[in-house]
């Protein structure tokens, strides 16, 4: 079978929503690949007759500051993320998250949009960009919709993008203020697939000895990637010293509904590790801020 | 829309009409015919496949060809510049030939492009960087550190002009010519420039392309098959079932027990099985037509483990039931040995299934000629037993088939059994035309024989001076469907079970159960490897009852000259292991302090990054050369001197990346006393080359190497009689000279002497077969063996006892090999061992779960990378063999058996927690961390 009937190459988002539409068969928008080809050659995807390649679409390569805001098209290369000094100036976590994954081959093609819209529960870029209050901007035929990226995601595998109509067109992020810092940490398996254990994206606001405000992101919780509100709320206003892991916070993580994956990790070890990553990370997040 | 794929391939343009769901590595590989991009795994994990897109290395598997309109494409041909004075080679492939970092070859265009792309960005790389950047291109040969070096080497080249540096290479103080002295692979060249042909790298006209339709299901009878739909599908040529084999059904290389493919109302006994096999026009066709053959089973029971096998009510899988082979070894009196032990302890310990994971899939082609003969173009490990094989399904004399061996992309002995070369030559002589019958990493992993997991109870006793008395061992072993080396492989387990040492009282006894998982078969080590890690953790485990030293504790029982094995053998030479020892031992402590084996506390700061733990572990080891318990082990070589006075050896051992072709050149250039760039290798073809054995038991190097050293003396001694006569002299004085013959005063061209034989009617070439020593069977005392390889080595690791996390961090090997015939190639092959046996300690895991392989696919399958590479340094240990050749015996499995147990040792010192179950895992390693410390 072939992996594909017609292959095309728009220039423009518009060009690239018609051909969605318009395809014959199935329409499917391609980025780097490095998950949808591979899900069509083993059989996890139903056929596809249209590929849509949008990575020559120049709006979907920019990376650049716009107004308040770090402008990220979807199909930049996570390569491109993790070396950018921009990226890494006003989100370092999504920098460190994108250089953790995969090898430079699959780096230089792999993207965000991909890494987003393939809506794993604990993909490294997005569960990075949880923690970065970021919007993603969707495109159709008629217009752009900003959705907040937390709403992206409806189940495991699922997103709200409206299939064959809709793209991603890139992510926002607001810029990095004074006193505001981000960092992102993983486990991973020795054994097995390259998809961590567990990670952790955390955001923080400090003052003096405070953490004023503060955005915490952990996956694999649940079928989609997930802020942790509810130790959010415990901590923000509290120093960084006292509380940060206390039998209050404890409490909480032990809410999360991790999975026990069968050959992976249990819940029971998610648990002990989410506790580890959240003092590493926000610590490290912490430092950097200051 | 673009019908035209215009694009740029090592300068040179291309206009390409556009075929839907092309990917570039196929372009590549099948329409410009650059097949030096080489496809490991097709599904992004290994990196074989990578080439440099404007500057940026990818993956040319999952990169649609169509997107690489109007882009610029370096690929693996396009570094070497060739001009009028030859070819100049690039300082990475340069540095990949001279710093030994080219074994099997496979992997090497993906290393030398991600590297490639590396260096153009940045020409001072760190270690870490270079780490970074090859993370995830995979070698299995693992020859990482000497990557690495040549890497470094290049960048130097680049950044100053200057030739690329040497490697760095202590090499023993020696009176051979080239014997011992560092010498590149013969085809280290062709390897580093893509041109090496791999048997997928072939084409034939009118081929047709293969598949085979597995069970999919463990066990069960195949209760009906159609392929009435399959045959309709326009493109398939032909479909065959269990019925349409002309002669013998089932193969196997000891017993045949294994069907080609099974016919209906028989049974089924692992996933891999075949039950019918198609022939298409295209790769697509063939893989297409396998949706459309409906095959119904009635599902049986499964066995999924040995021990579950023996039970009595247990389903029996083969008609003598499930039971391959029941061995024992039995020395002494072991109760009394227990009853004199002041300490006795026990333990079971279980290893996993693990994968050759070897890079370059399986490969055959089978290719009918016009004289009614069959070709078989295959990459294999046995090429006389793939043509009697072949030979017997298809109901013809052996000498009807001529087995054409390939260059194979590693082996490890993961290919010695037959895979599809039956099923191609089938579908070729049905057809009339060629067949290529090419497996994907999903088909290689179900099917080929895996190393057999193990169930191994250890009880030792012991004097409290530490001197042992008994060792009693029970093993279980999971030889899996068929029985392909499993009796054979578990004999070395059991015979190796009680470790390096004199035992005056042994009791081992081995159950070889089939079961409904993949076969098990051959695999580096060869059933020691996982009796080396129990019988070493007890080592371990008794030091620390005695209050022992470890090392001391070995030392003190090691067998040396004068010893007697387990199986009744008097070890009457060459038996290193004490010196290997100390050697570990002393290195160790120099950079460790005195006590290696205490904990040491790296980092501790509050929770962050948890508490890093280092310390040291220790393990020996030995290992058979050669079959031995009474199996005539022969191999035959033949010499022969040309006109231009470059010679050729013959035979047909198998070089799977090992560096055998650099041996036997080697060899024969040492006897005729000329450069080894005069010597040819012509291997595994058998028509051409005489049969060289199986390659397997670490036995080539010992059994083939001395047929090319006797056939060169005996050519050596036809040219000097021949010369002799013509200028009447006596023999004395004729002497060889660097390629000349020197005969009294007088000094000719080796060379011209070609034609004075055949003057006298006598060819200028010398065939010996030469008989290894004789052994004598498991149970007749008397020499089981003709030779043992000893090795010790020691581990430093770092455990991290908040998450469970091992690393490796520094590995010191010595191993006895009788005499480094080739240092840089034992370079490689000490590496490689070693990395291997890291990734069956943490890394690897081949995962069964009743009869289904969870591990279908290299990204669920994890070999070691550059990543895990510790640093590493090796000891060569030189008590030489008196027969073997210039003192060698085996290399290839020794280096990796202690490194399992050395790992888990020194994670039972570091944390305290003993490791009996294989691989480490981090989450069992972490909850008994904590169950330690309350
Ligand atoms: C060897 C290897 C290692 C990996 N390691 C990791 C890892 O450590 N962590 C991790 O998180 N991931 C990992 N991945 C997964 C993968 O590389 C990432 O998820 C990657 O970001 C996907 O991006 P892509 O551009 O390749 O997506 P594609 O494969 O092109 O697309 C994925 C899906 O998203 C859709 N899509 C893509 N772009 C858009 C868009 N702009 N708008 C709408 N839909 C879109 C596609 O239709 C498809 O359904 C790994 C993959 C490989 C092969
Ligand atoms: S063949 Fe492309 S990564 Fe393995
Ligand atoms: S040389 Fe790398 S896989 Fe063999």
């Amino acid at each position: 079978m072939k992996l594909w009937q017609e292959y095309l190459r728009p220039n423009s988002i518009s060009e690239a929503v018609q051909a969605l539409t318009s395809s014959p068969g199935q329409a499917c928008v391609i980025a780097g690949g490095t998950d949808l080809l591979l899900d069509i050659q083993q059989g996890r995807h139903s056929n596809v007759h249209t590929l849509v390649d949008i990575t020559s679409i120049p709006e979907l390569n920019q990376l650049e500051v716009r107004r308040d805001l770090l402008y990220i098209g979807a199909t930049v290369s996570l390569n491109r993320i993790a070396s950018s000094p921009l990226a890494i100036e006003h989100a370092q976590a999504l920098a460190e998250a994108s250089r953790l994954i995969g090898g430079p081959q699959v780096r230089n093609v792999a993207t965000l949009g991909g890494n987003v819209a393939h809506a794993l529960p604990a993909a490294d870029g997005t569960i990075a960009m949880m923690s970065l209050d970021t919007q993603v901007l969707v495109a159709s035929q008629e217009n752009i919709r900003e959705v907040p990226l937390q709403k992206m995601f409806l189940g495991a595998g699922k997103t709200a993008l409206s299939t064959g109509k809709e793209l991603i067109a890139g992510f926002c992020i607001p810029l990095r203020k004074k006193n505001q810092a981000s960092a992102f940490k993983r486990i991973m398996r020795s054994q097995g697939i390259a998809l961590p254990i567990i990670n952790l994206s955390a955001w923080l606001q400090r003052e003096g000895d405070r953490i004023v405000d503060l955005r915490i992101a952990a996956g694999p919780a649940g079928a989609t990637p997930r802020r942790i509100a509810s130790v959010e709320d415990l901590l923000r206003g509290n120093t960084i010293k006292d509380g940060l892991i206390s039998d209050a916070v404890c409490e909480l993580l032990d809410q999360i509904q991790f999975r026990t994956s069968p050959q992976r990790a249990t819940a029971e070890y998610r648990h002990h590790l989410v506790k580890l990553l959240l003092v590493d990370t926000l610590l490290e997040a912490w430092d950097r801020a200051g | 829309m673009e019908n035209i794929l215009n694009l740029n391939v090592n300068g040179t343009n291309y206009e390409l009409p556009i075929i839907p769901g092309e990917t570039l590595a196929d372009l590549l590989r099948y329409r410009l015919n650059l097949t030096g991009t080489k496809i490991g795994c097709n599904e992004a994990e290994c990196g074989a496949c990578t080439v440099v897109i404007d500057s940026e290395p990818v993956l040319s598997c999952i990169y649609p060809a169509e997107r690489a309109q109007g882009k610029n494409i370096v690929t693996i041909e396009g570094l070497a510049k060739q001009d009028n004075k030859g070819i100049h080679l690039h300082p990475l492939q340069e540095a990949f030939v001279t710093h030994g970092a080219v074994q099997c070859g496979f992997c090497i265009p993906g290393q030398i492009m991600t590297s490639y792309a590396l260096l153009e960005q940045n020409q001072t790389p760190t270690s870490q960087e270079i780490r970074y950047a090859l993370k995830d291109t995979l070698c299995r040969c693992a020859g990482y550190p000497s990557i690495e070096s040549a890497i470094q080497a290049a960048a130097d080249s680049l950044r100053t002009g200057q030739p690329v540096a040497p490697v760095e290479l202590s090499i023993a103080e020696n009176k051979n010519r080239v014997i011992g002295q560092i010498q590149v692979r013969p085809d280290a060249v062709e390897k580093v420039t893509g041109k090496a042909i791999f048997t997928d790298d072939l084409k034939f006209k009118d081929m047709l392309f293969a598949a085979a339709k597995r069970a999919g299901v463990p066990h069960a009878i195949l209760r009906h098959l159609d392929i009435g739909r399959a045959k309709d599908l326009p493109g398939v040529i032909s479909i065959l079932t269990a019925q349409d084999i002309p002669g013998d059904v089932y193969h196997g290389l000891v017993i045949p027990d294994w069907p080609s493919m099974v016919g209906v109302g028989e049974r089924i006994r692992y996933v891999g099985d075949t039950v019918a096999i198609v022939a298409a026009e295209t790769q697509e066709i063939a893989r297409e037509a396998l949706y459309l053959i409906e095959a119904e089973y009635d599902e049986l029971p499964v066995v999924s483990d040995p021990v579950q096998a023996h039970k009595p009510n247990a389903p029996v899988l083969h008609k003598n039931g499930n039971l391959l082979k029941h061995i024992k070894v039995r020395k002494g009196d072991v109760e009394e040995g227990f009853n004199i032990a002041d300490v006795i302890l026990e333990h079971t310990f279980y290893t996993s299934m693990t994968d050759h994971a070897f890079i370059e899939p399986e490969c055959s082609i089978a290719v009918p000629r016009l004289d009614g003969r069959m070709e078989i173009y295959v990459g294999s490990q046995i090429p006389y037993a793939d043509r009697e094989q072949v030979a017997r399904a298809l109901g013809w004399p052996d000498e009807r088939v001529r087995v054409i061996g390939q260059l194979m992309g590693g082996g490890f002995g993961g290919k010695e059994d037959i895979m599809g070369q039956i099923h191609c030559a089938l579908l070729a002589n049905a057809t009339g035309r060629p067949v290529k019958l090419l497996f994907d990493r999903h088909e290689s992993l179900l099917v080929h024989p895996k190393r057999h997991a193990t169930r191994i109870r250890v009880k030792l006793g012991a004097r409290r001076d530490g001197h042992l008395t008994a060792v009693e061992t029970e093993l279980y072993g999971d030889t899996g469907a068929y029985a392909s080396l499993g009796e054979k492989v578990m004999t070395r387990a059991t015979t190796h079970s009680a470790g390096p040492y004199e035992v005056p009282n042994v009791w081992a006894d081995c159950y070889a159960m089939y079961t409904n998982n993949p076969p098990a078969g051959a695999f580096r080590g060869f059933g020691v490897l996982q009796s080396a890690f129990a019988v070493e953790s007890m080592m371990d485990m008794l030091a620390e009852k005695l209050k022992m030293d470890p090392v001391e504790l070995r030392r003190l029982n090691a067998l040396q000259v004068g010893s007697i094995t387990n199986t009744g053998q008097v070890l009457r030479e060459s038996v290193g292991l004490t010196e290997c020892m100390d050697k570990v031992r002393d290195e160790m402590i120099r950079r460790a302090g005195p006590n290696p084996f205490l904990p040491n506390l790296t980092v501790e700061d509050g929770l962050r990054n948890g508490k890093l733990v280092r310390a040291w572990g220790f393990a020996a080891a030995y290992k058979n050369t050669g079959l031995g318990g009474g199996a005539p082990d022969k191999s035959g070589a033949e010499v022969e001197l040309y006109p231009d006075g470059s010679l050729e050896v013959r035979t047909s051992a198998a070089e799977l990346g090992q560096g055998l072709v650099t041996v036997l050149q080697m060899v024969v250039a040492e006897e005729m006393n000329v450069n080894a760039q005069n010597v040819r290798v012509l291997i595994m073809d058998t028509d051409l080359t005489p049969d060289g054995g199986p390659t397997t038991a670490s036995r080539q190097t010992y059994v083939t190497g001395n047929a090319a050293r006797l056939a060169a003396r005996s050519l050596k001694q036809a040219i000097t009689s021949t010369l002799a006569e013509k200028y009447d002299l006596a023999p004395g004085h004729v002497k060889f000279i660097e390629g000349l013959a020197q005969v009294g005063e007088k000094t000719i061209p080796l060379g011209s002497v070609v034609a004075d034989m055949q003057a006298s009617g006598q060819a200028a070439r010398a065939l010996v077969e030469y008989w290894a020593p004789e052994t004598k069977p498991l149970g007749q005392a008397g020499d089981m063996h003709f030779a043992f390889s000893f090795a010790a080595q020691a581990a430093e690791v770092e455990v991290n006892t908040q998450t469970g996390e091992v690393r490796v961090l520094q590995v010191i090997s010595a191993n006895d090999v009788g005499r480094a015939i080739n240092p840089l190639g034992l370079q490689g092959q000490v590496e490689g061992g070693l990395m291997m046996g890291l990734g069956h300690a943490l890394t690897e895991n081949f995962i069964v779960e009743e009869g289904i392989v969870v591990t279908d696919r290299l990204a669920r399958y994890r070999i070691p990378s550059i990543t895990h590479t510790p640093q590493i340094t090796s000891f060569i240990v030189e008590h030489p063999t008196q027969e073997g050749p210039y003192g060698a015996k085996g290399v290839g499995e020794i280096v990796s058996i202690p490194t399992v147990p050395s790992i888990t040792n020194a994670i039972y010192n570091a944390v305290g927690v003993r490791v009996d179950r294989l691989p480490v895992d981090q989450e069992v390693l972490l909850w008994e961390i904590k169950n330690k410390n309350g």
